[in-house]
């Protein structure tokens, strides 16, 4: 599998990507 | 206001945000345009140009603007820096997630990337090997920043609010 970070769309894509895992994260932790 | 606090919530805050815009300006400089029209200046040999003039010195602003945010975001946090780190308080953890994602980012830029940098720019000792392999770190280091800036600048910035009971006092 081709590294997502090699390419400029992969490493934005995979940044909201995991903006998207913290919030959930951070969400079921504090409330809201 | 008392001086402390203007020292500490407005100077801080300020010098944070303008210290940030400048390392995440460069971040996104490095890789958004440095790398391409670094490998489009390879094709027709004036390659030299941006790896002798205009990379070190991005490079320059680009750590140690890095240094100044983190310390900036450390004296804006105060007493609530080790609360938000070490996640413990629910208000503090939306800050805090962004505080490790903003430290992450800072030791790939002293561990990983400025010490590459200096090899493949020759500023350091390397051989072509080593540069070969240099090239490869620091590149996947500066991505893996672009990456991670992405969540940092959403719960630095935008989360205020969104979260129930992320009600910050600075």
């Amino acid at each position: 599998m081709k590294n997502p970070l090699d390419s400029l769309w992969g490493t934005v894509i995979s940044g909201v990507i995991l903006t998207a895992v913290f919030f959930v994260l951070v969400r079921n932790i504090v409330g809201g | 206001m008392d001086w402390g606090t203007f020292i500490q919530y407005g100077l801080g805050r300020w010098l944070h945000i303008g210290s940030g815009v400048m390392w995440v300006g460069m971040l996104y400089y490095f890789n958004f345009v440095q790398v391409a029209a670094l490998k489009a200046a390879a094709a027709d040999g004036t390659a030299a140009g941006i790896t002798k003039h205009v990379a070190p010195r991005a490079l320059l602003f680009f750590r140690w603007s890095a240094v100044a945010t983190w310390v900036f975001g450390a004296m804006l946090l105060g007493g609530s820096f080790l609360g938000a780190l070490l996640l413990r308080e629910r208000a503090l953890v939306p800050i805090g997630v962004g505080a490790w994602l903003g430290t992450i980012m800072l030791f790939n830029v002293w561990v990983l990337i400025w010490p590459n940098q200096k090899k493949i720019l020759g500023m350091s000792p390397a051989t072509d090997e080593e540069k070969n392999k240099a090239r490869r770190v620091a590149f996947l280091a500066s991505r893996t920043n672009t990456m991670l800036s992405i969540p940092m600048l959403f719960f630095m910035v935008a989360s205020h609010g969104v979260f129930n009971r992320a009600t910050f006092f600075f």
